[in-house]
């Protein structure tokens, strides 16, 4: 630039261009800014009752005192019955439309649903879960019925992320091992699965982070306010994270302010502890590959 | 496995069992994976098919199309007359659902611009993460964010008496749908080829002439599909228009007004309904009209986004 003088016009542009990275920049900044000042003031007024008591003791005097664990626990066994139900499924789908799928309209089709999957409303998606597993299939309000609906409605999370590792494994891996003439189903258990583990790894740890927030397909399939019980088996209800904050900030009168931002901070906490953990390993995976 | 060579020994028959096994096997799990891949699709129309089940009961009889939706009256619940008319909970939720798009749409396309083109290295990296986090928050946070902050906020700026209101919403709606904007659109700007920017850049231009001049053009529709993509995200928001909405049915006249959305609706009132009662079907009713607009602008997003690939 320096062996030219830059010309009115240069400057101009050049101008307009600062003008813009800047301003670019500010509403990035902007879009940013919330996450700190949301993360600093549920720390701030939640910290007065977070302690080993609140997370592992039963809330007492209507829920205005005591834990939260009774909640905590209920969201726990509705992710892992969620989990055992759509990782399965999902990476099945995910070795189908990465492994076998041709191109065709078929697996255009398949992908249009798993999209409009992730795309319908949460609230219908528990519509679907009361008229089927509650009522048509009979489990009753239940954490399985629960659970089943948090699997369908997260099972996109986990085929995306599985089909994109699985289609990071380079052609010439199944290659090679076709030409030692082993079977399609071998090249996929020896070669592809194995080196794309870690990705499929990541998509099941953010499907828990999806799961574990998720509240409204709970509502009205297992997820109940109280319960003075913990749950002892899948047919029967739980109390969960996600709909304990919604109650103890809308359903209960004179709650203490900081019991709603304990919990608020408790569910953050959880769910951006397992997408740190999601993005680390992505990390970790990247520094790792050879190929 | 005909194609050994010749001086090879003949197989035992063992080794025929073996490979016929392994055939067997291949050809089951293939059947199995086929199973999982149609899961999508069953489900879908699953969805469908049962809330239509549970709803047909109100859209048979004396249903009155018009009625429904264009009465403003929702009152499944009143002693003289009971209407339900969905007018003014789809004026709820378009008036947040369009106020949260005016905030997200030039925020998550300004970041996304910002991200992909002008940030480089770790501060990249950082921006990205954190809008990764952001779109984590879980909608009940977002709600109870609503109710516990931005309230007692905008009651003391704006001086009124209420501060659940669809600027409220709009703007908890708005911070929710523009993470989940912004990744879309980067992969769009990032599926623009360098060399349109190598030649851009070759002919003189400024860092913002390319990309005004050649990015943007090139991104157009993976850009609106970002778009499509949040209005429907938006559109289908529960919890955190439950909370924030202040869930009084009105047609609002400004952003100070409470409304009540669709979506919000059905969350409030499905746990009071009898099963198979008017008000239980006409909330699956609500359902069904809510799954057929998402799955039209899905469908439209998916079609917009195509186009780019193919051009």
């Amino acid at each position: 630039m320096s062996m030219f003088a830059a010309t009115p016009i240069n400057r101009k542009n050049l101008g307009r261009q600062k003008i813009f990275r800047t301003l670019l920049g500010g509403m990035t900044a902007i879009l940013i800014m919330p996450v700190v000042v949301i993360m600093a003031t549920l720390i701030y007024k939640g910290a007065p009752v977070m302690s080993l008591d609140f997370l592992f003791t039963n809330p007492t005097n209507g829920m205005t005192a005591g834990g939260i664990f009774p909640a905590l626990l209920g969201t726990i066994l509705l992710v892992v019955v969620a989990l055992l139900a759509s990782v399965p499924l999902g990476v099945a789908a995910a070795i189908y439309l990465s492994e076998y799928a041709p191109d065709n309209w078929f697996t255009r089709a398949i992908n249009l649903a798993i999209i409009n999957l992730a795309g319908v409303p949460s609230i219908v998606h528990a519509l679907f879960g009361l008229g089927a597993f509650v009522i048509f299939f009979r489990f009753g309000t239940s954490i399985l019925a629960a659970s089943l609906t948090l699997a369908i409605m997260t099972l996109p999370v986990v085929i995306v992320a599985t089909r994109e590792s699985l289609q990071a494994v380079p052609m010439a891996f199944r290659e090679a091992c076709w030409n030692m003439g082993a079977t399609r189903w071998q090249t996929i258990r020896r070669i592809v699965l194995p080196n794309a583990v870690t990705g499929i790894l990541t998509g099941v740890i953010l499907e828990v982070s999806r799961t574990a927030g998720e509240t409204a397909p709970i509502m009205f399939t297992g997820a109940v306010f109280f319960l003075p019980f913990l749950p002892q088996g899948v047919f029967d209800q739980t109390m969960a994270l996600s709909l304990h904050l919604f109650v103890v900030s809308t359903q209960v009168p004179e709650m203490p302010e900081a019991v709603p931002y304990g919990v608020a901070l408790v569910l953050i906490c959880l769910v951006l502890l397992m997408n740190s953990v999601s993005i680390a390993l992505r990390m970790y995976l990247r520094g790792k590959k050879k190929w | 496995m005909n194609n050994k060579p010749s001086s090879a020994p003949v197989p035992a028959s063992s080794d025929f069992d073996q490979l016929n096994r392994d055939w067997y096997i291949d050809k089951a799990v293939q059947a199995l994976v086929f199973i999982g891949g149609i899961s999508a699709i069953i489900f879908i129309i699953g969805i469908f098919v049962f809330i239509t089940k549970e709803g047909l009961g109100f859209l048979v009889g004396d249903f009155s199309f018009k009625e429904f939706f264009f009465s403003p009256n929702w009152r499944p619940t009143s002693e003289n007359k009971v209407t339900y008319g969905i007018l003014a909970l789809i004026a709820g939720t378009a008036s947040v659902t369009g106020l949260a798009m005016l905030i997200a749409i030039p925020f998550s396309l300004g970041t996304a611009i910002y991200i992909a083109e002008f940030a480089t290295g770790k501060t990249r990296e950082f921006l990205k993460i954190t809008v990764e986090l952001l779109a984590a928050i879980p909608s009940v946070v977002w709600g109870f964010i609503g109710l516990a902050m931005m309230n007692p906020l905008i009651i003391d700026i704006f001086d009124v008496p209420v501060g659940l209101n669809v600027l409220n919403a709009g703007i908890i709606l708005g911070l929710m749908a523009a993470p989940i904007m912004t990744s879309i659109a980067e992969d769009a700007l990032k599926a623009v080829p360098d060399r349109y920017r190598e030649a851009a850049e070759a002919m003189g231009a400024t860092r913002w002439q390319m990309i005004y001049k050649v990015v943007l053009p090139a991104a157009k529709n993976g850009l609106l599909g970002a778009v499509l993509l949040g209005v429907g995200r938006g559109f289908g928001e529960t919890m955190a228009v439950l909370m924030a909405t202040g869930h009084s049915i009105n047609i609002p006249g400004s952003v100070f007004d409470s409304v009540r959305a669709l979506t919000a609706t059905i969350a409030a009132e499905l746990g009071e309904t009898a099963v198979g009662s008017q008000h239980y079907k006409a909330l699956f009713t609500i359902g069904i009209s809510l799954f057929v607009i998402t799955f039209i602008i899905n469908l439209v997003a998916d079609l917009v986004v195509r186009g780019v690939r193919k051009g």
